[in-house]
């Protein structure tokens, strides 16, 4: 296997473009519209919304004002599939579609999904959705065929700003961490990783430089794998299959007994 | 969102309508009905037989129509087999930690128990027109059924697939990560306990249309439908305590439905009823059960919607 590959968002030098969400849809053939229906936010310059089964790069416009708007930050952050590396999607997808790659990504195979959709409910951050073209659920394959001929991702590619960094996952951290401590020493001690550890699904290989909490951006502050509940789960429910076999058992039982007295 | 009770609130739906509303139901019933059935052809006496019976008859058709509605649901259905068959190797495809692949191969498995019983069931009924076979050869099939030693080994395996196929929804809708569904481990329980209860009172009704309302085997149902009805209610408070914070997504329209759509009519009030009319069976008898039926709908339709609309 090749050295685990990823992205590092630096979403203090977004500036919104979002020349990464057109690269995207550019290589990867995605519709502009949903099947011609461009819908306006009409609260936001953001009318993406959210990433889909067409939008594989959404670039989240926060804004955060006061009442007067006297004062008042944009908050801005090109999300996208975190290619986690205990991913949700993989754990469940029953037809084997959704495999983990040579770069320790995360891709779906469009030829064998059959769109059951349980990735979709099954992934901690809401990335995955239905291709109303293919049929099938798609995501961000973080290039995978870009990558397997030697070039770089094609959002990261076109970032302008160089918010979106492409490359090995050890050096990406090490980078990360390096600009942590270049925004604490110039005094926004907000500034933290989103991701970058094993701490998080076994961590997530397009991570994060935030500088307010997660929710505020949309991200789970505590995203979890759907496996968590399946042996708790499982004995819960065959205990409550005994339970009904037992009141079974007892209704027409009790009832032979009670025929068989004289 | 920066007020979510949960991390669950910032997942996507699944699109999990309808169709998937109703396979809950009728998978609810099919696993719940045959499993009621094999508890009577190994517990019950030979005058229940005909409720057996009527469990076989309801469990096959069911199940069927269960993987209809299930086909139906995929985005794209001519690749249902996708399932069961790995499409690039063609090796049977399974995945035992997903409720959804293992799920698929138990809906096959407890199709092919409950056809057979279904046929064991169409050979000892001689109040049906049996197609294509003669009627010797048709009494062959009544082995499938018990006490014969074939017939009990298939009661009993099916009656566990059955339960399998009754509960497991309830665990795969804990093991994602949306609202509601992943942040309690009791739906699991909870499904299985509401499929049992639906099934006796689905053959309650059934019985009642053939007149058999006095007999000793449905007052053997009726009393197991009561037991089970006090479990529901327990494991739907039970459900609710261990929502917690993300009770929440309780606290509007659903929250209401569950309250005067299913605990009141579907559990309580059938609860109270039926205990007050013991020994008084045909009372209550066309109203109870279908309050039971409705009650047990509306339950799947709260867990689904409530969830797809966060």
């Amino acid at each position: 296997m090749a050295e685990p590959m990823g992205f590092y968002t630096d979403t203090t030098v977004c500036i919104g473009c979002k020349a990464c969400e057109v690269a995207c849809k550019e290589w990867n053939q995605l519709p502009a519209a949903n099947g011609g229906a461009n819908t306006m936010s009409g609260d936001s310059y953001d009318n993406t919304r959210r990433l889909d089964g067409i939008h594989w790069r959404h670039v989240k416009f926060v804004e955060q004002f006061s009442e007067t708007r006297q004062d008042g930050r944009w908050l801005l952050m090109s999300d996208v599939c975190k290619h986690c590396v205990q991913a949700g999607c993989l754990e469940v997808c029953p037809t084997g579609a959704i495999i983990r790659t040579e770069f320790d990504t995360v891709v779906i195979q469009s030829n064998t999904c059959n769109g059951c959709r349980d990735c979709i409910a099954a992934c901690p951050f809401g990335v995955i959705d239905i291709n109303p073209v293919s049929g099938t659920a798609q995501k961000c394959t973080l290039c995978y065929d870009r990558l397997q001929n030697g070039l770089e991702p094609a959002c990261s590619k076109a970032c302008p700003t160089d918010s979106i960094q492409f490359g090995t996952i050890s050096e990406l951290r090490a980078r990360a961490q390096k600009r942590v401590e270049q925004l604490h020493q110039a005094g926004e001690s907000r500034a933290y990783l989103y991701g970058a550890d094993e701490k998080m699904l076994g961590g997530l290989n397009s991570f994060y430089l935030l500088v307010d909490r997660p929710e505020v951006y949309g991200l789970p502050p505590d995203p979890k794998l759907p496996s968590r509940h399946l042996q708790s789960g499982s004995v819960l429910t065959v205990l409550g299959a005994l339970m009904v076999g037992l009141a079974g058992v007892f209704s027409f039982r009790s009832r032979t007994s009670e025929e068989v007295r004289p | 969102m920066i007020d979510a009770p949960s991390s669950t609130w910032f997942t996507a739906g699944p699109h999990w309508h309808w169709l998937i509303v109703l396979y809950f139901f009728v998978g609810g019933l099919a696993g719940g009905c045959y499993f009621i059935a094999a508890l009577i052809d190994i517990l019950g006496r030979a005058e229940d037989r005909p409720i057996a019976r009527l469990g076989y008859y309801v469990a096959f058709p069911a199940v069927a129509l269960s993987g209809l509605l299930l086909t139906l649901d995929l985005s794209r259905p001519l690749r249902f087999w996708h399932m069961l068959i790995e499409r690039n190797t063609f090796a049977p495809m399974l995945k035992p930690w997903s409720p959804m692949s293992l799920g698929s191969w138990a809906l096959l498995v407890f199709g092919l128990f409950s056809f057979i019983s279904f046929l064991g069931a169409l050979a000892e009924d001689e109040r049906v027109r049996r197609p294509m076979l003669r009627r010797a050869q048709w009494s062959a099939f009544r082995a499938v059924r018990p006490p014969s030693p074939l017939g009990t080994i298939v009661a009993v395996l099916g009656g566990i697939a059955g339960m399998f196929v009754a509960g497991y929804t309830g665990v795969l809708l804990a093991v994602t990560n949306r609202p509601i569904w992943s942040d309690t481990p009791l739906l699991g329980m909870l499904f299985i306990v509401s499929a049992a209860s639906t099934s006796a009172a689905l053959l309650m009704l059934l019985a009642g249309r053939y007149g058999w309302e006095g007999s000793p085997g449905v007052a053997a149902l009726q009393r197991m439908d009561g037991i089970v009805l006090a479990l529901e209610l327990v494991v739907l408070i039970a459900v609710m305590v261990s929502l917690g914070p993300a009770l929440r997504g309780w606290l509007n329209v659903w929250g209401l439905v569950l309250l005067i759509g299913v605990i009141v009519p579907g559990v309580i009030v059938p609860l109270v009823l039926g205990w007050r009319h013991r020994g008084r069976r045909a009372a209550a008898f066309a109203l109870l059960p279908v309050l039971v039926l409705v009650g047990g709908f509306l339950l799947r339709v709260v867990v689904i919607f409530s969830s797809e609309s966060i």
